[in-house]
């Protein structure tokens, strides 16, 4: 075999759920991408100014 | 029953800035910063260090015994911490925890005390020489420094156990409470660089079981160094792990770690899952894809994905509780917490990751970074992307993303301050954090398993301390109530 990995998408049920009817809530997933969306109108005020040089100035030593 | 899984959690802070760039300089400033406001001076002891002792009974010809570095600022605070220069970073260790969520409470004191002394330093500093400090594990150009967490063990666990019930759940976990990775920076091998990773340590374990811990890290790390009597008890020392930002992440970091750790002490190897054929690159492979949907090969023929194997292990430990109590973790209730929050968070990552955004780490980074790079038509090694993974883990308050996310949090502002202050009630820090607090000025040092007192006269004195369930409240208290000076306490001690 080739490829050891493969791309598998499970989605197999535990058998102790009872799998209930669940109606999808609209509204918290608005709510999460209002969040999302102010948390990104407000960022570029908390990102470092220079994020070039302030990426490359990063530079630590291994540890441990 | 298993023996208390008493934890510890120490963490190596990135740091930058200070005077002429030099970060040993600047972590030295930055400990000596906090000392200098009398919030600690007592030195660290290195008797009793041993960390090129290995659990495998045998010195590995490649391995490197690490150096003890007694010269670099040490000390130790009163809520039984230790506060240090490890290589080139400030250090934290947590002082030993009876529970996970007492270890939480601690890891987050560190957090306020680094932020602390940063400010401290800052304030004598010249601005362009400011220090900022960052709770993260890697500078993204191939450096990392670890976030370590340690389980008690009983000594009759042998050590080829904890390996095979471990390994899978040390490749898998990082689906869980990975800190996520903007980009990689290792060899990759076969894999197309990732935009984002899982975890930002995944990359850089190269072996299944060394002693190493910087150079060649082992997914499995046999430093035999118990802090204790070494009869009874290991330390099992983790060094495949992120620094989290989330509390949540922290709990279950912990909390799934040492009800594994007591279900294999109880009930031996039954339900732990067959490991991966080829472990470290099936840490990579995991790490490198936030799909979660890649399986690997393993030893029982059958392939699983990260969250297979999580499911396995949580389903054993869901088990182990019903049948044992997880009385060696921590009260049922605080139990119960830990394998509900587990199998909330490894179902979220998969079914409904922005639920459980506000405890996930990665996915919180990874949404911020997503929605940051959709809104501007970014490419992904956009470098205004890997400043947004960088400040997720920024401890400057008005810098931090994680603090911006909106996480939720298992300690308070009241709680992590008398962590601050106040050592851990049952375990022996009780001991070493009273001391420190009450007879700052006669102890001329102290360490894991022992207090060194200099009464001025006479030779030093130890009071040795190797069970770390001993030296508790519980059994100490009333001898700090009943004696106000360190000689008098000696002297009930029966030194």
């Amino acid at each position: 075999m080739v490829e050891q990995e493969r791309i598998q998408k499970q989605r197999v049920t535990r058998p102790t759920e009872s799998a209930p009817e669940v109606p999808v809530d609209t509204s918290k997933g608005e709510q999460l991408k209002a969040d999302l969306d102010d948390l990104l109108d407000e960022i570029d005020e908390v990102l470092e100014e220079n994020a070039e040089e302030f990426v490359r100035n990063y530079v630590q030593k291994g540890g441990e | 029953m298993a023996i208390a899984k008493v934890i510890g959690i120490e963490t190596e802070f990135g740091i930058a800035g200070g005077p002429d760039q030099d970060p040993i300089i600047a972590s030295s400033v930055i400990v000596n910063a906090y000392a200098q406001r009398g919030l600690t001076h007592i030195n660290w002891d290195f008797e009793g260090e041993t960390p090129g002792v290995d659990a495998r009974g045998i010195a590995g010809l490649t391995a490197f015994a690490p150096i003890v570095e007694t010269q670099l600022a040490n000390t130790v605070l009163a809520n039984g911490a230790r506060l240090y220069v490890d290589h080139a970073h400030p250090e934290y260790s947590s002082p030993e925890c009876r529970t996970p969520l007492e270890a939480v409470r601690f890891d987050a004191a560190g957090e306020v005390v680094l932020r602390r002394a940063q400010d401290f330093a800052n304030d004598t500093l010249e601005p362009a020489q400011a220090i900022t400090i960052y709770k993260n594990n890697s500078d993204g150009k191939g450096n990392s420094y670890g976030c370590h967490e340690n389980y008690l063990v009983a000594r009759s666990v042998e050590f080829a156990d904890l390996v095979r019930a471990l390994v899978p759940h040390f490749v898998s976990r990082q689906i869980v409470v990975g800190a996520g990775k903007v980009g990689a920076e290792g060899e990759s091998g076969h894999l197309a660089r990732p935009a984002f990773q899982v975890s930002q340590r995944a990359e850089f374990f190269e072996e299944v079981v060394g002693l190493e811990t910087t150079l060649k890290r082992p997914i499995i790390n046999t430093r035999d160094e118990p802090h204790g009597d070494a009869e009874r008890f290991r330390r099992l020392h983790v060094i495949i792990g992120d620094a989290n930002l989330s509390q949540y992440a922290t709990a279950v970091k912990l909390g799934a770690t040492a009800l594994l750790l007591a279900a294999l002490e109880d009930q031996g190897l039954r339900g732990f899952p067959a490991a991966p054929r080829d472990p470290v690159r099936a840490v990579r492979i995991f790490a490198a894809d936030p799909t979660i949907a890649t399986a690997v090969d393993c030893v029982d023929g059958r392939t699983r994905t990260a969250w297979d194997f999580q499911d396995e292990l949580w389903t054993l430990a869901d088990r182990y509780v019903s049948e044992h109590g997880g009385g060696a973790v921590a009260e049922p209730d605080e139990v119960r917490f830990i394998l509900d929050q587990w199998r909330e968070m490894l179902d979220g990552v998969r079914d409904d990751p922005d639920a459980v955004a506000d405890r996930v780490d990665w996915v919180a980074k990874k949404r911020i970074v997503d929605g940051y790079r959709e809104r501007y038509g970014l490419g992904a090694d956009d470098a205004r992307l890997r400043a947004i993974d960088l400040q997720y883990h920024d401890l400057r308050p008005g810098r931090s993303l994680a603090a911006r996310v909106g996480l939720r949090r298992l300690a308070d502002d009241d709680a992590v301050e008398s962590a601050i202050l106040e050592p851990p009630a049952s375990t022996r820090a009780y001991f070493r954090g009273q001391c420190v607090k009450r007879f700052p000025g006669a102890i001329a040092a102290a360490n894991w398993d022992s207090v060194v007192f200099d009464l001025g006269d006479g030779p030093l004195q130890r009071v040795p301390m190797p069970d770390p369930l001993r030296g508790t409240a519980e059994l100490t208290a009333h001898l700090f109530e009943t004696n106000s000076t360190a000689i008098d306490l000696l002297s009930a001690l029966g030194g």
